[in-house]
């Protein structure tokens, strides 16, 4: 009988990029140089923004805490968002890198809330005489933070690697509607302190509500938050894939 | 070279010294643990190979 053999899709092609060896295999070859351009980038927006741009009318040296807050809060929404499509795809398809990447996001994801709150809290002082203020975007930024920790939590708390994947999957799901909310609360409820979307990205242009003295750095600032992210998830799901290999390993050897 | 911050020097660089701190904390940690577990899977997989 003659036998054709069947192309893989462009479908199948994706997701085998996500089986643990073909993974380990592009992203040892990847990383490297995405850590090269997010320390590049990273380290020339803070330098930039930190040294040589100019203070603001209103705010005075202050504004050079945005270099900080808003990629730091970016990548703390964006960071949840990834571990939400990671646990769906477990959920859905039962992809062990997919569950472990979401894994590994958290612990990146939770500093970059941590350092959203403590830099807005810093800057908010100055400028609104108050550290903290149970505003809708500040106060869905802290119920974030708390289901990263959750999340984390959970992680740790069941010994079981499917059934820990399963639960924490399901927290993922939920906490993306405060993710959601963290993003679109100063659209949602018109009120409280904290001001409109800094950065608001309309048909491929930037809106007119930053100068582009300052917008140029934080576009170079919020690429190298970005790419450390990036690097860190890599490196973390790289972990996460061969701590899994080792504790199948250890239990095989216990078994023979 | 430092650019002048004035009244808010205290803000801005605790911002910059928080926030590189805990970048700093998080990636060594995440270096860290990715040796320790490579270290260990290339040791149990050369003891299962001898």
């Amino acid at each position: 009988m003659n036998s054709t053999p069947i192309a893989p899709t462009l479908s199948d092609r994706f997701w085998r990029l996500a089986n643990p060896k073909i993974f380990m295999g592009w992203s040892s070859k990847l990383l490297p140089w995405i850590a090269a351009v997010a320390l590049a980038s990273l380290c020339s927006g803070l330098i930039w923004g930190y040294f040589f741009t100019p203070d603001d009318m209103r705010q005075g040296s202050t504004v050079k805490i945005i270099y900080l807050h808003v990629p730091a809060a970016l990548m703390a929404i964006n960071g949840y968002l990834l571990m939400f499509v990671g646990a769906l795809v477990w959920l859905i398809r039962r992809q062990h890198v997919s569950v472990l990447a979401a894994k590994a996001a958290a612990p990146v994801g939770m500093v970059m809330t941590l350092i959203a709150l403590a830099t807005g809290a810093i800057w908010g002082q100055p400028m609104w005489g108050t550290y903290w203020v149970w505003d809708p975007r500040l106060t869905s930024f802290l119920i974030l933070f708390l289901f990263y920790v959750g999340y984390i939590a959970l992680w740790a708390a069941i010994e079981d690697e499917d059934t820990a994947a399963d639960l924490t999957s399901v927290l993922a799901v939920v906490g993306a509607v405060f993710a959601m909310l963290s993003r679109y609360a100063v659209l949602f409820w018109n009120q409280g302190l904290h001001q409109g979307t800094t950065v608001t990205m309309a048909d491929g242009a930037k809106q007119d509500n930053i100068s582009d003295v300052f917008f140029q750095p934080l576009l170079l600032s919020m690429a190298g938050f970005g790419l450390l992210f990036l690097t860190l998830l890599l490196i973390g799901t790289r972990t996460e894939v061969r701590a899994r290999r080792l504790k199948v390993l250890q239990a095989r050897e216990r078994i023979e | 070279m430092m650019p002048d911050l004035g009244k808010y020097a205290l803000e801005v660089n605790s911002s910059y010294i928080l926030s590189l701190m805990a970048l700093g904390v998080i990636a060594g940690l995440y270096v860290k643990r990715s040796r320790a577990v490579r270290r260990a899977l290339a040791e149990l997989e050369a003891a299962q190979d001898a």
